[in-house]
């Protein structure tokens, strides 16, 4: 009964998303005041119908009803609780539940938050929203039900994909999904820009929270996928530049220029157009990672449903989607001149070459992704594209945005005098200059070319990225959560520039075979292999290896990695084990059993990789504090106010209308 | 003006590629398996009805039919069954069925349950053979002609068409054809 009530509820949903986007576009558009008004409560009724089918499927997965042919594929009665609720988005149906359900949540939340807006454009962000929510309700409902009866009942489930049955990967897909969703409020704003003809500061303004808020989960979403690679897949890396990896890096690339140039358009009401565009491409990635991932035109480790059927009707939904708003852009954004200028040197100019930069090294990604595509598809044979392409075209984009990411925090709008700051950028790079080379040649004592460039421009910006804050703090002033903001997140950027400079020089591996009491070193560690014991769990069985772990003579640790049997699925995992030992992790996995008592065994010691994803997280920490900034909430009030208020932090409140 | 249009050029372009891309997409469920055209690889597995009986690869050379991979813990297989049981129906073609990584009670108890298929059923319980045959997910299904030579591999359901297009016509063309 609750797989069809879960399968009515989504259809209901779908007629509400029709209705939302149909009154949120034509109501302003032909000037019917009341169509406008039915917009909220289609939001609100659409959230209802689709909680009650993520409700629905939730509890079929609870109550074990193999009846389900979704349930019966990915879960198993001798799954753990907390692994059948997660289960949910283990496959594609059920994902694409979890993204309309969290593009609802959001939908939600815009209702809310432009609530005190001017009612026709609040109407038109929830239209557009609408008809995206329309498009994958559709999608889902005639290629994807999650709710399809299997008869007769399967006895047991097939059991959840056994790389998916871990903590990380169990929260990883809802905080990316949410950063990628969140990308299409950014989209709906653009849009609704748009079709009003008119875009001023105060649009970029109330843009501006959503956009970095999306970036920050996404953020928080890519690094949590790269961790569980780290510790789960026991492949012994952070980053593969696997195309499913790529789908979720390049709308986070776009949205970091779209955050910037927002800024730009926030002060300055410059780069109106440009910021347009972005929002429209962070989405269109967003829509075409799903499409790659999902359509199977992609081979893929992470892949995990293809259907060419549903490859189509993707398609089909972003030529209306993409080739829609790239049609309104051509039409509209001719008309949305920027009228002031600036200074070369200036703060804006310096986010230009950011926005250039990131949005080229996004087109080495992108090329690197669709390479293979385009070269079967134009039967060229197959082609391979991995690290040895894109490691050096991505650091060729990346090192100049860093220098000038360092400069560029000292420059002032409009004017490009940075004579001032001369001396503070000079002290500050040399510091990081000694403190990098004395990092590399004191503890590690030898590093490849770009060692030290990678680590002095990492500590530089560190240092200049906390110049500002200190000042003001000196000096007594106020710091606004949006300055304060964009210093963490541009300390953590450099956090992570010196992690990865650190991992990619001076990580060690040696694979060994070893028998019990056998020995081998590495980085100034001692291993000694202790041989292997069975290792049952709820659901699979396996081996567990116990290494000692000692450093000159004193014992640091034993460790124990493990592999595991999932017996329902019929797949073999590899858990390492990972340790912490004065800034570097160590890594052992237990290979194959190599038969006569021997097993093979890889060793790896990699410095300061922690610091990669506490990097990623601080970086999504200052995005979250730039986002809850007073200003983007009081800015409302003062605009609808029309009287200058004291905004915090120095930052001048916008009247609507700049043009 | 007109730069304003690049955006939409780009995405058009794209969108072409895309749609071909799609076309061309590798069928990951009819990758062609490298044994089609070759031997089917050696076993000796014990039959499920008589445990102690080992069944292997020259037993059953000599006549048309169909290896079909399955196991009780796959749910396309229940769902393959009743195509199954009309194939075995029909007599054109025996059925061997490849008991694959399972418990041999649970294997005769749904056969006994639902129907059973199959001319014979060897166990494959440790999964080596089906490694040599390169399964990756249950059923898969071959087509194994007279000299034992597999010519067809069917990756998940046998669905109606499939068992007429693939392998009821693959016998009757040979065979038309000798005569």
């Amino acid at each position: 009964m609750l797989p069809e009530l879960g399968h009515f509820a989504l259809i209901l949903a779908m007629l509400l998303a029709a209705l939302q986007g149909f009154f949120g576009i034509a109501g302003p558009a032909l000037g019917k005041d009341r169509w406008a008004a039915a917009v909220t409560p289609a939001v609100a009724g659409q959230f209802v119908m689709i909680a009650t089918a993520m409700a629905c499927l939730i509890a079929s997965f609870i109550g074990n009803d193999f009846s389900v042919l979704y349930v019966a594929e990915n879960s198993n009665s001798a799954l753990p609780l907390f692994y059948r609720v997660s289960a949910l988005w283990g496959a594609h149906e059920g994902s694409l539940l979890l993204w309309i359900f969290l593009l609802s949540c959001w939908t939600v939340a815009v209702a809310i938050g432009v609530a005190r807006l001017p009612r026709q454009f609040a109407a038109r962000v929830l239209g557009v929203l609408g008809v995206v929510s329309l498009g994958f309700l559709l999608f889902t409902l005639a290629t994807s039900n999650p709710f399809l009866r299997l008869d007769p009942a399967a006895p047991d489930g097939r059991d959840l994909n056994p790389l998916l049955q871990d903590p990380g990967l169990a929260v990883h897909p809802p905080i990316l999904y949410t950063g990628y969703v969140g990308f299409a409020v950014a989209f709906a704003f653009a849009c609704a820009a748009m079709l009003e003809g008119r875009l001023d500061q105060a649009w970029a303004r109330w843009t501006r929270p959503w956009t970095t808020s999306a970036w920050a989960f996404l953020t928080v979403g890519i690094s949590l996928g790269s961790w569980w690679s780290y510790y789960e897949l026991g492949w012994g890396g952070y980053w593969f530049w696997d195309p499913v990896e790529n789908a979720s890096f390049m709308p986070w690339l776009v949205g970091t220029a779209l955050i910037h140039s927002l800024a730009v358009t926030d002060k300055r009401g410059l780069f109106k157009s440009w910021t347009l565009l972005l929002a429209i491409l962070a989405f269109s990635l967003s829509l075409l990672g799903t499409f790659l991932v999902r359509s199977g035109v992609l081979q893929s480790v992470h892949s995990f449903a293809a259907d060419p059927r549903r490859g189509i009707f993707i398609l089909a939904f972003l030529i209306v989607m993409i080739g829609g708003s790239l049609t309104l852009y051509a039409w509209r954004a001719p008309k949305l001149k920027s009228q002031a200028g600036f200074e070369f040197g200036a703060r804006e100019s310096f986010l230009l070459f950011n926005n250039i930069l990131l949005v080229i090294a996004c087109g080495t990604v992108f090329a690197g992704e669709m390479a293979p595509m385009i070269s079967d598809a134009l039967g060229l044979g197959a082609l391979s594209v991995g690290t040895p392409y894109f490691n050096p075209t991505f650091a060729l984009s990346m090192l100049p945005l860093l220098a000038l990411l360092a400069v560029g925090v000292h420059a002032n709008w409009k004017r490009g005098k940075l004579g001032d700051h001369t001396r503070v950028m000079v002290i500050t790079l040399v510091v990081a200059a000694v403190l990098a080379i004395g990092m590399i040649y004191g503890i590690y004592s030898h590093g490849k070319i770009l060692s030290p460039v990678g680590a002095t421009l990492g500590l530089w910006i560190i240092l200049t990225s906390l110049v500002d804050p200190i000042d003001r703090w000196r000096r007594k002033l106020t710091l606004s959560r949006a300055v304060l903001g964009m210093a963490v997140a541009h300390i953590g950027l450099g956090l992570l520039v010196v992690s990865l400079t650190a991992v990619e020089s001076f990580t060690e591996e040696r694979d060994v075979a070893m028998a019990i009491g056998d020995r081998a070193s590495l980085g100034g560690f001692d291993f000694q292999f202790r041989g292997v014991s069975p290792a049952e769990g709820a659901n699979y069985d396996g081996q567990r290896g116990t290494v000692v772990v000692s450093r000159a003579g004193q014992q640091l640790a034993v460790m124990y990695p493990a592999k595991r049997n999932y017996w329902v699925a019929k797949t073999d995992t590899t858990e390492a084990a990972i340790e912490m030992h004065g800034g570097s992790n160590v890594f052992v996995a237990l290979g194959e059993d190599l038969g006569a008592g021997k097993w093979s065994l890889r060793f790896q010691i990699r410095p300061l990789v922690n610091f990669v994803w506490l990097g990623a997280g601080i970086m999504a920490l200052g995005g979250a504090l730039a986002a809850s900034d007073r200003r983007y909430r009081t800015a409302k009030q003062v605009a609808a106010q029309t009287a200058p208020a004291a905004a915090p932090g120095g930052a001048t409140p916008v009247g609507a209308g700049a043009e | 003006m007109a730069r304003f249009l690049i955006p939409l050029g780009v995405f058009v372009a794209l969108a072409i590629v895309l749609g071909v891309a799609i076309k061309h997409s590798p069928d990951k469920e009819n990758i062609a398996s490298p044994l089609i055209g070759k031997p089917t690889p050696q076993f000796a597995l014990p039959d499920l009805s008589e445990p102690s009986k080992t069944i292997t690869t020259n037993d059953l050379k000599g006549h048309w039919y169909v290896l079909n991979v399955w196991g009780t813990w796959c749910v396309t297989c229940r769902a393959e069954h009743p195509m199954l049981l009309e194939a075995a129906r029909q007599g054109i073609v025996p059925i061997i069925g490849l008991n694959w990584r399972d418990d041999d009670d649970e294997a005769r108890a749904w056969l006994n349950k639902l129907g059973n298929p199959y001319a014979l059923v060897i166990v494959d319980r440790e999964g080596r053979t089906a490694i040599d045959l390169g399964i990756y997910k249950a059923p898969e299904s071959f087509l194994v002609n007279p000299q034992g030579v597999i010519v067809y591999k069917q990756v998940g359901e046998i669905t109606p068409e499939v068992w007429q297009k693939e392998f009821v016509a693959r016998i009757k063309g040979t065979t038309a054809g000798k005569s």
